[in-house]
């Protein structure tokens, strides 16, 4: 297979770099979508030699509108509930074929992930397949309209978590997936955002060579969902990861490996910049709930040691 | 004439030019620009890119969706989001 | 071990090659064999009362080396269906089992594998739904797939199952017809029943199907995205053409018929078949293994000088409406056997489809329906005996009741 870079990273494109990007322009996502971002840089780790499987969700329905495709890899969609399952089939035709070069990539977002599709992600990576699933986690259903999944974070509001005079929002912690998958077996599993390229496009590129299925998990921004201007949608992201709330850690055979240190930034700078939150800042109240969201990201610095001593 | 399933092409998207979306246009400052490619590396249409012949960078306006993350993301202040006349 | 039991009931050796020849097997025994000779890539499969023996055969068969096949062990009836789709369009020929409950999980891939037009071949060993639960026979399991795209062939008896089988890949994959194949046998009556078979030879299988031929395939060197979403522009036209390929597939299905009939000498009827329905004034109507039962209540009756013919329909979908007009047209009352119930029409789906396909055609023989053998209930000669003193009822006194619930414990 000819073998063609697709250099984001690189400073030596050149006004081709359009047409040499995995995922071409034209698709329909929002202004500043994390989502098409996190896709890119997907693509770049795994090369053209892949195969994706997308379930529904905003980056299935906006790369897909037919007839005009984003993916200039093979790409596959189903159903919302099964990318895992698609792409064990998928792996096994290729070994069938005898193929053992192309990669299968599911890139799926947190709904069809932490909750719908969790039965054949589970049954995927029990049988092992040689898989990579990568979650694009911006935290809610953003396809449907912004409503919660397992993947919100604690005091979100979303349309189906509102805050409301007797409600703070979303009253559940966000499920933790990458244990799920530790404990499945997964040689690899691993966090990213979109906040540090090199390091997606890294851990991405580690996944898609580790034999067996493996895990990444990107944490992605919405300007939509979270109600923050576009602009900013590289920034929260990284705020997120510099407050604690999302720590940036791989597991490698089931043990802790490189951890993404930080100096840590109070929850209040994360929170404050997006409306999803902005119900904690109305008035004395929300200072309980941000001193909860606190203790969260101060036991994510424990659990991972994400501190510089 | 349509296929026999819905299938279709690699990177058909590109008919759709959603430069049409824009209301700020980033209006990339060369003389300000260090060549670092934050704004190409962080583009989410993946339509920032090195001018031809030169170490610095411009935006395709005919995808660029005017989002502001190169402007807001580059360290030069190199690239200032202009409300656009159509 | 029931594993050991099943393999010596079977009377065949625990490991080692595929049987050949004509053998008394059972019937799950015999579909596995068939699926076996046709060399599918591909076994994604859930285990499900009465479906176990045929994977479990199979998975014997990958064990043993004796195929080529890879065998996914899936987490659902769910995952079984979803990983076909990815095999078949990866270019992989791919087959599953299932019966009800396990149907029903597949439901929304049942739809969306025929909107992809990916020609899987899925056995259904017919059996009823729950609630109550239960795990005998009746056509309810299919039946609520009817609109789903899928090709749905029913077989009288095991040979016929291993032989359609074979047919349901060649129709299957067909270019112009691209469609998925559900192959419906009768729950434990077909599936756990010991039969002599002729065993198909894999030279002469070989030589009748040919290698699976996608249009296109998902493929890095020639990037195509499927399952794209489609707005209201094309989204109608797009189930236009799997009704189209719905349409081409008539034609195909016959052919596969003939086909397989001047390879291998066995012949099974067209979309439909017919037996004894020269001059006959009372036509059954029915699907599966009660075909069987009702051969022998034509035959009885016919040497009794009652004018009482049969209708088989191999092909429930695509429905052929003009077939079964054309072949009732001179009836006096057609009896029509349905093992499902839609619930709310009072009537089967098999009685509710003839009567509709009749009214334009012009035809007003009147039709009458019967539930029948609901969740494994006996259908002994004797019923349908009944059936056809009804038939002669509505000859001299017209229709009373259109559609009757046979053997109903109490009323």
């Amino acid at each position: 297979m000819e073998s063609r870079p697709t250099a984001y990273l690189s400073t030596s494109g050149g006004t081709k770099m359009i047409t040499e990007s995995l995922l071409a322009p034209g698709h329909r996502g929002c202004a500043g979508c994390g989502a098409s971002l996190a896709a890119k840089f997907i693509l770049e780790g795994a090369g053209r030699d892949c195969i994706v499987c997308g379930p529904t969700g905003c980056l299935e329905v906006f790369t897909t509108p037919y007839p005009e495709s984003a993916w200039r890899v093979p790409y596959i969609h189903s159903l919302f509930e099964n990318p895992a399952a698609v792409a064990s089939g998928i792996e096994t035709a290729l070994a069938a074929q005898g193929n053992t070069h192309t990669k299968v990539l599911v890139i799926a977002g947190d709904g069809s992930t932490f909750d719908i599709g969790i039965r054949s992600i589970s049954g995927a990576f029990e049988r092992g397949h040689n898989l990579t699933y990568v979650c694009y986690d911006n935290e809610a259903y953003m396809n449907t309209g912004i409503q919660r999944s397992a993947s919100t974070p604690y005091d979100a509001s979303t349309t189906t978590s509102p805050s409301g005079t007797v409600s703070y929002g979303n009253p559940f912690a966000k499920k933790d997936m990458p244990a799920i998958l530790v404990a499945h077996g997964s040689p690899y599993v691993a966090t990213a955002s979109i906040a540090y390229p090199k390091d997606v496009i890294r851990k991405i590129k580690t996944a898609t060579e580790t034999e067996g299925p493996t895990y990444v998990q990107i944490h992605v921004s919405c300007c939509t969902g979270w109600y923050f201007d576009s602009s900013l949608g590289i920034e929260v992201v990284r705020l997120a990861v510099e407050t604690a709330l999302y720590p940036i850690f791989e597991f490698v055979n089931g043990e802790l490996g490189k951890v993404h240190k930080i100096r840590q930034k109070p929850v209040e700078e994360y929170l404050r910049i997006q409306k999803r939150f902005a119900h904690l800042f109305k008035d004395e109240s929300g200072s309980d709930e941000i001193a909860k969201i606190q203790a969260i990201a101060d036991e994510n610095v424990r659990k991972y040691g994400l501190v510089r001593n | 004439m349509i296929p026999h399933a819905p299938i279709g092409d690699a990177g058909s998207s590109l008919a759709n030019k959603t430069g049409s979306w824009r209301i700020y246009i980033p209006v990339f400052d060369a003389k300000l620009c260090n060549g670092c490619g934050t704004c190409e590396t962080f583009c989410p249409e993946g339509v920032v890119h090195k001018r031809d012949g030169s170490d610095t960078f411009v935006a395709d306006y005919n995808y660029c969706k005017g989002c502001g993350i190169c402007a807001h993301e580059c360290p030069k202040n190199a690239i200032k989001m202009i409300l656009e006349e159509k | 071990m029931p594993e050991k039991c099943h393999k010596d009931d079977s009377g065949g050796e625990m490991t080692g090659k595929l049987k050949s020849g004509r053998q008394v097997v059972e019937g799950s025994y015999a579909v596995a064999h068939a699926v076996a000779m046709c060399r599918p890539d591909v076994i994604s499969a859930y285990p499900i009362t009465p479906q176990t023996h045929i994977v479990e055969d199979l998975s014997q068969f990958v064990a043993d080396g004796a195929i080529d096949s890879k065998y996914i062990n899936v987490e659902s009836e769910f995952s079984a269906l979803s990983a076909l789709v990815g095999a078949s369009a990866a270019g992989a020929r791919t087959y599953s089992a299932t019966t009800s409950q396990g149907l029903a999980l597949m439901h929304e891939v049942v739809f969306n594998m025929a909107g992809m037009r990916l020609p899987a071949v899925m056995t259904i060993v017919n059996r009823s739904m729950s609630a109550p639960i239960n795990i005998w026979n009746d056509h309810q399991d299919s039946i609520a797939e009817r609109d789903s795209g899928w090709i749905q062939l029913y077989v009288e008896d095991v040979q016929e199952l291993v032989d359609t089988t074979v047919q349901a890949y060649l129709i299957a994959e067909d270019q112009e017809v691209s469609l998925p194949v559900m192959v419906c046998m009768d729950g434990f009556i077909l599936s756990h029943v010991f039969e002599p078979v002729d065993l198909l030879d894999q030279k002469a299988v070989d030589e009748f199907l040919p290698p699976f031929k996608p249009v296109s395939i998902l493929n890095p060197e020639d990037p195509k995205s499927f399952g794209m979403f489609v707005d209201p522009e094309y989204y109608m036209d797009f189930r236009y053409l799997v009704e189209q390929a719905m349409d081409q597939s008539r034609s195909k299905i016959g052919d596969a018929a003939r086909s397989f009939e001047s390879a291998f000498g066995r012949y099974y009827g067209d979309l439909i078949d017919t037996y004894q329905t020269d001059g006959a004034e009372i036509i059954l109507v029915a699907m599966g293994s009660l075909v069987g039962t009702l051969r022998d209540v034509v035959d009885d009756l016919r040497s009794k000088g009652v004018p009482v013919g049969l209708l088989k329909i191999r092909a429930f979908r695509p429905f052929p409406a003009d077939e079964i007009a054309e072949a009732i047209a001179g009836a006096k009352v057609v009896c029509v056997l349905d093992k499902n119930i839609s619930l709310g029409t009072g009537e089967g789906a098999v009685f509710t489809e003839i009567k509709a396909s009749l009214y334009n055609n012009g035809i007003r023989v009147p039709v009458i329906g019967f539930v029948i053998g609901l969740g494994g209930r006996d259908i002994p000669v004797g019923t349908v005996q009944q059936i056809v003193s009804n038939a002669e009822d509505v000859i001299k006194h017209g229709i009373e009741a259109d559609s009757i619930f046979v053997d109903l414990r109490r009323h």
